[in-house]
């Protein structure tokens, strides 16, 4: 369970004491929520250093093109095994900056939250969200807050976006997807997808499996000075692998041609799937990330990313292939062929 | 898993199909009854790896493809009541009634949840006394005896604002209807392994006599799979028709009786409609008069509702292995996996949406 | 119908005079309903579906049905 939040760095402590609870007022954008700024959200994310407070945050970059992106996170429960919506908010925006190839610069980081939220609560997302940017190197710089009546939000609901720079030489989107690039995944699958469902209600099961949440800039950037001309990254979280590879066969109008047998899945995740009838290649990972890569690069970041702990456990699993375009295709362990798809809506436990 | 993933070795596998092929010399058409079974074949692309000779024909054995239009109107019906918590198996949630799907009714409001096991559906009712919890109770004789104990001891638990939505099914009524019918190509069975378990193997014994077809007893694993289509081969070469037992660690004669105990007393037998197949008697169950305070049909009044099929959909002939998925002139035109008219395009392993995803390959 | 796995028993005992288990499926735990196999004991396998365990796995017939198909792999290589 959460801490509550370190009082020690306020400079005007009392005002913030007085509630133990978010109320309407702090979204008033009046007294209130000037307090939870400059006593809570700023300390957290500047580290006690004095900062100038104002409507955006401005930086210098070095010229080339920007990388950009933003990302809501209204997941339940708020903590789960592993990490937090903080976590999740934090290292959900630094991946979508590094699939592009880019390094973030700034989060900007959006609250609203559920009048009555402990701040207690609010206290623990937050050091967490100060702990994983300071882990990816990148800093909070703006945010905002809102407050929404009891019975919304759930809690809370956080939405970040990211800026990075793109570095020269680096082209990476899906439609880069060529044929006889190799399919490169960073680790083992599904223990996010996995941790968070098994405190589902009316499906919870014990297991020691926690998020796999990870700020991945730092592998993607071994991987890049490795070998620059790396094709496609893809963070696969929901809808897991299989949606990765679809949208980017899709997306490149590529065959995409995997081997089962090459997809490491852990073993409490397979018992997981196989009781609720789930197919690990669909659930979601919030610290892995999936590279097409042309063959002669294979090697070189292969060995960068086995260097890197967010890496170790990077492998071959499939290639880009000539026939099928915008077709994803597995290789059965029993070695038939069979199609894949992304399933329609969201992976139900099924009885039959 | 133990006992799970030594029956998907792919070494053990070869020899199987090697075996398979071996002792194969004639063409033979082969229904595995169980959607399990179906999956497992069609996950692994068993029906490739088999000769060409052998013809998988795919069963009606999904309670969730083979539950009645009608049915799945009575389901919305009553989840879109206000103060109704509806709760079911995850596969139902998709299944189209006539216009919507009980995702749909989920966003219009109606309190509807997924739940592993029936007895999540019993400690809501318990917990929140002021709310009706009505239980989606689908399945073949695998699930029956998990609904009928949520049954039971809500019943005893003294839960008033409990119930449960019929709509079970059997297996033999099935084979029996698949089998007598005069244009049937099926020349052997795989028979369901799990139901078998709760209900042991004596109920084929006659069937295997009346019709003279092999019936074998298989599990699910690629290995079972395997085992049970070379126990057919080899009887059909040899011009046998014998009842089988190929998932034994699992299977017994008798089955489980205690769970054949509580089924007797909670359900009777009763007539039941087969989505895309039409009326097969004394092929379902509905609660017994002593639980018929338990029936949400008669506590919501949802009886009446009945719903025809469409008239395009062909599954009953598919589902007989009459004629192939692309031989219907809906297939992937008026009826994809998004907009399924029927049983074998509803459920991701039936027979037409699996032709569906196999059709991409080729385009 | 049909999507039933084996879990390993490792612990029994009684709710509201209803028989339950929890078992083990490689490192997941999950509550079960163990009324239908009252013989049923910790170290047991039993086949699950839908939160009941339904059948004990008979663990000398898995390992002689494997055994089986392994011999068939050895005759198959003779017969070649």
């Amino acid at each position: 369970m959460p801490d509550g939040p370190d009082v020690e760095g306020w400079s005007c402590p009392l005002p913030l004491r007085d509630y133990d609870r978010i109320v309407i007022g702090h979204g008033g954008g009046g007294k209130l929520s000037s307090e939870l700024v400059e006593h809570l959200f700023v300390p957290a994310f500047n580290g006690g250093t004095e900062i100038e407070l104002h409507d955006a945050a401005t930086f210098d970059v070095d010229g080339g093109r920007l990388a950009f992106s933003t990302d809501s996170y209204v997941v339940r429960p708020l903590f789960f095994a592993g990490g937090c919506i903080g976590d999740l908010a934090v290292n959900g925006t630094v991946n979508d900056i590094a699939m592009a190839g880019a390094q973030p610069i700034a989060l900007s980081a959006g609250f609203i939250l559920e009048e009555g939220l402990p701040m207690a609560t609010l206290g623990a997302v937050v050091d967490a969200m100060a702990a994983a940017s300071t882990a990816a190197g990148v800093r909070i710089a703006t945010g905002d807050t809102k407050v929404v009546e009891v019975g919304h939000a759930d809690g809370m609901y956080i939405n970040t976006a990211g800026v990075g720079v793109v570095p020269e030489g680096v082209d990476i989107r899906p439609s880069r997807a060529r044929a006889g690039d190799v399919v490169i995944l960073s680790g083992p699958i599904g223990e996010h997808g996995i941790a968070v469902l098994s405190t589902r209600e009316g499906l919870e099961f014990g297991t020691d499996l926690q998020s796999d949440t990870a700020p991945l800039n730092g592998l993607v950037a071994a991987m890049l000075g490795a070998f620059r001309d790396i094709h496609v990254l893809r963070d696969p979280t929901r809808g897991g692998v299989t949606a990765s590879l679809c949208e980017i066969a899709a997306s490149a109008h590529v065959g995409v041609e995997y081997d089962e047998r090459a997809v490491p899945v852990p073993p409490a995740v397979a018992a997981a799937c196989s009781f609720l009838g789930l197919d690990a290649m669909t659930i979601a990972n919030e610290g892995k990330l999936v590279a097409f890569v042309p063959p002669e690069g294979v090697d070189a970041v292969m060995n960068a990313m086995h260097a890197h702990p967010f890496g170790r456990g990077a492998c071959v699993i499939g290639r880009v292939v000539d026939a099928h375009p915008g077709v994803v295709v597995a290789k059965t362990a029993f070695g038939a062929r069979r199609v894949v798809d992304v399933p329609l809506g969201e992976q139900l436990p099924r009885i039959c | 898993m133990k006992y799970l993933d030594e029956f998907n070795d792919p070494e053990l596998a070869a020899a199987l199909f090697d075996e398979i092929a071996r002792i194969t010399t004639r063409p033979w058409s082969i229904m595995e009854v169980c959607g399990g079974q179906t999956h497992s074949i069609i996950r692994n692309g068993i029906d490739q790896l088999l000769p060409d000779t052998i013809e998988l024909i795919h069963g009606p054995g999904c309670p969730v493809c083979v539950t009645p239009l009608g049915v799945v109107d009575k389901a919305l019906e009553i989840a879109s009541r206000p103060g109704v918590i509806f709760c079911s198996f995850g596969d139902m949630l998709r299944v189209p009634g006539s216009g919507r799907d009980l995702f749909q009714v989920k966003s219009e409001g109606g309190d509807v949840r997924v739940v592993y096991s029936p007895l999540d559906a019993v400690t809501l009712a318990a917990e929140n006394p002021d709310r009706e919890v009505v239980f989606f109770a689908i399945g073949f004789e695998t699930t029956a005896p998990a609904n009928a104990m949520a049954v039971h001891l809500a019943d005893r638990r003294g839960l008033t604002n409990f119930s449960v939505l019929v709509s079970h099914v059997l297996v033999p009524p099935a084979i029996e209807a698949i089998a007598s019918s005069p244009t049937s190509r099926v020349d052997g069975f795989l028979a369901a392994g799990h139901v078998c378990s709760v209900m042991g193997t004596w109920q084929y014994g006659p069937l295997v006599e009346r019709f003279g077809v092999p019936i074998v007893v298989t599990g699910f694993e690629p290995l079972d799979v395997l085992e049970g289509i070379r126990r057919v081969v080899g009887q059909l070469e040899s011009g046998t028709a014998l009842l089988e037992n190929a998932y034994e660690r699992v299977v017994t004669e008798e089955g489980n009786l205690p769970a054949q105990q509580m089924l007797d007393e909670v359900f009777d037998v009763c007539d039941r409609q087969w989505r895309g197949i039409g009326m097969i008697p004394a092929s379902g169950w509905r609660l017994s008069d002593r639980y018929r305070a338990f029936d949400a049909e008669v506590r919501f009044d949802v009886g009446a509702i009945d719903s025809p099929e469409s008239d395009r959909c062909r599954s009953g002939e598919v589902l007989q292995g009459l004629i192939k998925p692309f031989e219907c002139a809906a297939f992937g035109v008026e009826c994809t996996p998004r907009s399924p008219l029927g049983a074998t395009m509803v459920s991701s392993e039936g027979a037409c949406a699996a032709y569906y995803q196999y059709r991409r390959l080729d385009a | 119908m049909c999507l039933a796995v084996p879990g390993k028993i490792v612990d029994v005992w009684e709710e509201q005079g209803t028989r339950m288990a929890t078992v083990d499926f490689d490192g997941i735990r999950k509550e079960i309903c163990l009324v239908y196999l009252p013989d049923a004991e910790v170290g047991d396998y039993a086949i699950v579906h839908v939160g009941f365990a339904i059948s004990k796995v008979d663990e000398g017939s898995a390992r002689a049905t494997l055994q089986m198909f392994r011999e068939l792999g050895i005759l198959d290589e003779e017969l070649e």
